[in-house]
């Protein structure tokens, strides 16, 4: 058999391929982007990125009524705007399988919370599987497909950041020939009306039951038991179990490849082999709670609910629990925390970076959204004050308005980008417009989704393929809706940035200004020849440092700025700062 | 064999791409091979950690700390950050080239060459190598992570045509010659 090492996302996408998934739609979100942007090399596949994961969704329950397994895959914070078409279609079941792939993010490298997608099992009362390594990701892809068309539900597959950016090795398989069913016409089953949502609460009930006491019986094998040492049993799933068998090889194991429901007369069986029970998982205490409202003596540990688990936290967990356990000592004294840091930030020759200069110079309160620019938060630049989820900027710009009777509203600005503007932005936007907003909202519309990995958005003009598709046009959108006040500006042009942010927050109206340059990465035929700073005019100001540009180093013997050629993409910020002519272009 | 690789340096240097190849490389030499890395907000001119564990069966994709047998860094400073995963025992590769972090380059904080010189001694051995210079030298600053990749390969016992078949499959087919080259400096230095 062709094996292969495959990152976590790979192998879930794989496992689309080969299960016969045959409609996949996804909003990119960090660590899940990677499924979808490999899916789309599977031409079998019609793959698209949507505009919200709600879109995707829904997009992937109508493609099961139509006949074709679908999935959907969106990051933890992703299903929350999910979760409304999820709640229902756990009562309508489905025709073809549904497979929703949800990635937490344990340690948040990438995201604005910890939460724990676990809940959403239990909240939608629907099966999740939760694979450990590569390999299992591809395999539960297949498994979810049958669950989900045995018992008529979708199945929710969690991976968290350590699965997903994670490598290992893949048994490579083909894919299955499924023919597709036929449109499904069933009013009862389709139709969420009270009557008829009643009847389906009762479905909901009994397919929970029945697909717990399958999971009991081993009729779903879905529960491996490693029987070793009497003394400590764990029940453990996901990357969990890996840390587990390293740090405590001794141990016997039950591991859990669907989370819930639970296998709560296994789990009871398996405590009766073991002179102690424990639970080893990470974020909440999901399975623990579980157990112990079942009535089963286990015994809590007494573990951080925050971050990421690792051998060694494993380890130090029963480190006071009389068992041989593995000992990781650090010899040496991490030194990080006195070095020079390298925190992230925008790139050289950004669009964004003008505008944020422009915002930071005028002092304005920016309510910010999620995407690349939240970066604008970081010194020296400092000119994004508040950032809670997808599109909130908008409206939560509209509150600040209203909550101060307009007094805020000439001091503040929304910063959104085009991929979220057109995500959850527009709603606040419309919102807006209808109850008389006065607010100032900046789209730095750059045509791509930039954070999660360049992926094409409905500005780009590129389909997900990377061929040419329908553009919108977002200045049209907005003078649709109705809003007179829609400026276009270079964010490059710091001069026309201050006067347009200046001369729109002071109206007493609602207005849209839309920055036009495009992403360094989404296209690259704007970089030119690079600057350099002539050293007799440098005064040694610092004005150009303060733009915050990774190009722009400091030479702090001879006090002269000076620029890296290798990193400069010619963007032309630097010298608008420059009072004093010090900044050229090469070979001008 | 049980080797536990961190591979270190700067966002852009390419040290995801010189993990997988590491990764193909272990397969097709009959391991069990897994990796680690982060990436998403903590990616161009950020710190970049790619862990990698080779072995006859790999659990954690994550090298316990105080585990890793074998330092590779991309960057001179690096290798700093991650001492609470070197043992007495850990062997360091290092490129000793540098990229200045923006605190160093805005003058505020200074490159910290002298702890560089105390803290390498710490390791029971240690290769100096400018991966920067030999990669110009072979064709541009891109092939630095092959230099790098050279030098692991004259440290592991897995056949240097395996690593040349990986590296042929995996760079981009115009640049796979040079490659090959800059794989040999770096093996033979």
């Amino acid at each position: 058999m062709e094996k292969r090492v495959l990152s976590g996302n790979a192998a879930i996408a794989r496992g689309a391929y080969e299960s016969g998934i045959g409609l996949v739609s996804s909003y990119p979100g960090t660590p899940s982007s990677e499924i979808t942007d490999n899916i789309k090399m599977y031409d079998e596949i019609y793959s698209e990125w949507a505009t919200n994961e709600k879109v995707a969704l829904e997009v992937a329950i109508g493609s099961s009524i139509a006949g074709t397994r679908s999935m959907t895959c969106m990051k933890h914070v992703g299903l929350n705007v999910a979760s409304d078409p999820l709640m229902t279609l756990s009562y309508t079941g489905v025709n073809a399988g549904i497979v929703v792939v949800v990635a937490d993010d344990p340690n948040m490298f990438s995201s604005q919370n910890e939460q724990d997608s676990r809940h959403y099992a239990r909240f939608a009362k629907i099966p999740m599987l939760e694979p450990s390594d590569s390999n299992e990701a591809k395999h539960f892809v297949k498994l979810a497909v049958e669950i989900s068309e045995k018992y008529s539900t979708p199945v929710l597959l969690r991976s968290v950041t350590r699965l997903s950016h994670s490598m290992s090795v893949v048994d490579i398989g083909s894919r299955e020939n499924v023919s597709r069913k036929n449109l499904d016409v069933n009013i009862p089953k389709w139709v969420m009306v009270p009557a008829n949502a009643r009847k389906r609460h009762f479905f909901v009930e009994d397919r929970l039951k029945n697909i717990q006491t399958d999971y009991d019986n081993d009729i779903l094998n879905l529960a491996s038991e490693e029987l070793n040492s009497k003394k400590i049993g764990i029940v453990t799933s996901g990357i969990a179990y890996q840390y587990v068998k390293e740090a405590l090889p001794d141990a016997s194991l039950l591991k859990l490849n669907m989370v819930y429901p639970l296998p709560l007369g296994k789990i009871k069986e398996f405590s009766k082999k073991v002179e102690k029970l424990f639970v080893v998982e990470e974020l909440d205490p999901f399975i623990e709670n579980e157990v112990i409202a079942y009535g089963l003596n286990l015994q809590r540990l007494d573990r951080s609910l925050m971050g990421e688990l690792s051998v060694e936290r494993v380890s130090k967990l029963f480190k006071n629990i009389d068992f041989g356990v593995l000992r990781f000592p650090s010899e040496y004294d991490d030194i990080d925390k006195d070095l020079p840091q390298r925190p992230p930030n925008m790139c050289p020759g950004c669009s964004h970076r003008g505008i944020f200069y422009a915002i930071n110079r005028l002092k304005l309160f920016a309510s910010g959204d999620i995407g690349c620019y939240t970066l604008g938060l970081l010194p020296p630049l400092s000119a994004i004050h508040s950032t809670v989820c997808m599109g909130a900027s908008i409206s939560m710009a509209h509150g600040i308005d209203k909550g101060s009777n307009g007094e805020y509203a000439r001091k503040s600005v929304a910063v959104i980008g085009d991929s979220t503007f057109l995500h959850t932005g527009i709603n606040g936007l419309m919102n807006s417009f209808y109850n008389s907003g006065t607010s100032t909202v900046v789209i730095l519309d750059n045509r791509i989704t930039g954070m999660t990995g360049h992926q094409p958005n409905p500005a780009t003009g590129i389909s997900i393929k990377g061929t040419p598709a329908p553009q919108v046009n977002i200045e049209t959108l907005c003078r649709g809706m109705g809003i007179k006040n829609v400026r276009i500006v270079d964010p490059f042009n710091v001069e026309e940035c201050l006067d347009t942010l200046k001369a729109e927050t002071a109206k007493e109206e609602l207005s849209v200004v839309i920055t036009n340059r495009p992403c360094i990465f989404a296209d690259r035929s704007v970089i030119s020849s690079p600057y350099f700073v002539i050293r007799e005019n440098c005064t040694g100001c610092k004005a150009c440092v303060k733009v915050g540009c990774p190009a722009i180093l400091w030479d702090s013997e001879k006090r002269l700025a000076f620029i890296d050629e290798t990193m400069c993409t010619g963007c032309g910020l630097c010298p608008e700062v420059c009072k004093f002519d010090a900044i050229n272009k090469l070979g001008e | 064999m049980k080797t536990d690789i961190l591979m270190v340096g700067v966002g852009g240097q390419g040290t995801v791409l010189a993990s997988d190849i590491l990764c193909d490389v272990a397969l097709s030499a009959g391991y069990d091979v897994k990796k680690s890395e982060i990436h998403g907000m903590a990616q161009r001119g950020g710190s970049v950690i790619s862990h990698v564990r080779i072995g006859k069966k790999v659990f954690s994709p994550v090298i316990p700390v105080g585990s890793a047998d074998i330092l590779v860094s991309f960057e001179k400073m690096e290798f700093l950050r991650y001492f609470e995963y070197i043992n007495n025992e850990t062997i360091l590769l290092l490129n000793e080239g540098k990229i200045y972090p923006p605190g160093a380059a805005g003058g505020e904080e200074k490159y910290p060459d002298s702890l560089i010189e105390e803290k390498i001694t710490i390791f029971k051995k240690y290769y100096l190598l400018n991966a920067f210079d030999i990669a110009d030298k072979v064709f541009n600053r891109k092939v630095t992570s092959t230099v790098m990749l050279g030098k692991l390969a004259s440290v592991l016992e897995i056949k240097p045509d395996i690593w040349k078949d990986v590296i042929s499959a995996k760079v981009p087919p115009k640049t796979k010659g040079k490659n090959i080259e800059a794989f040999d400096a770096g093996y033979n230095t």
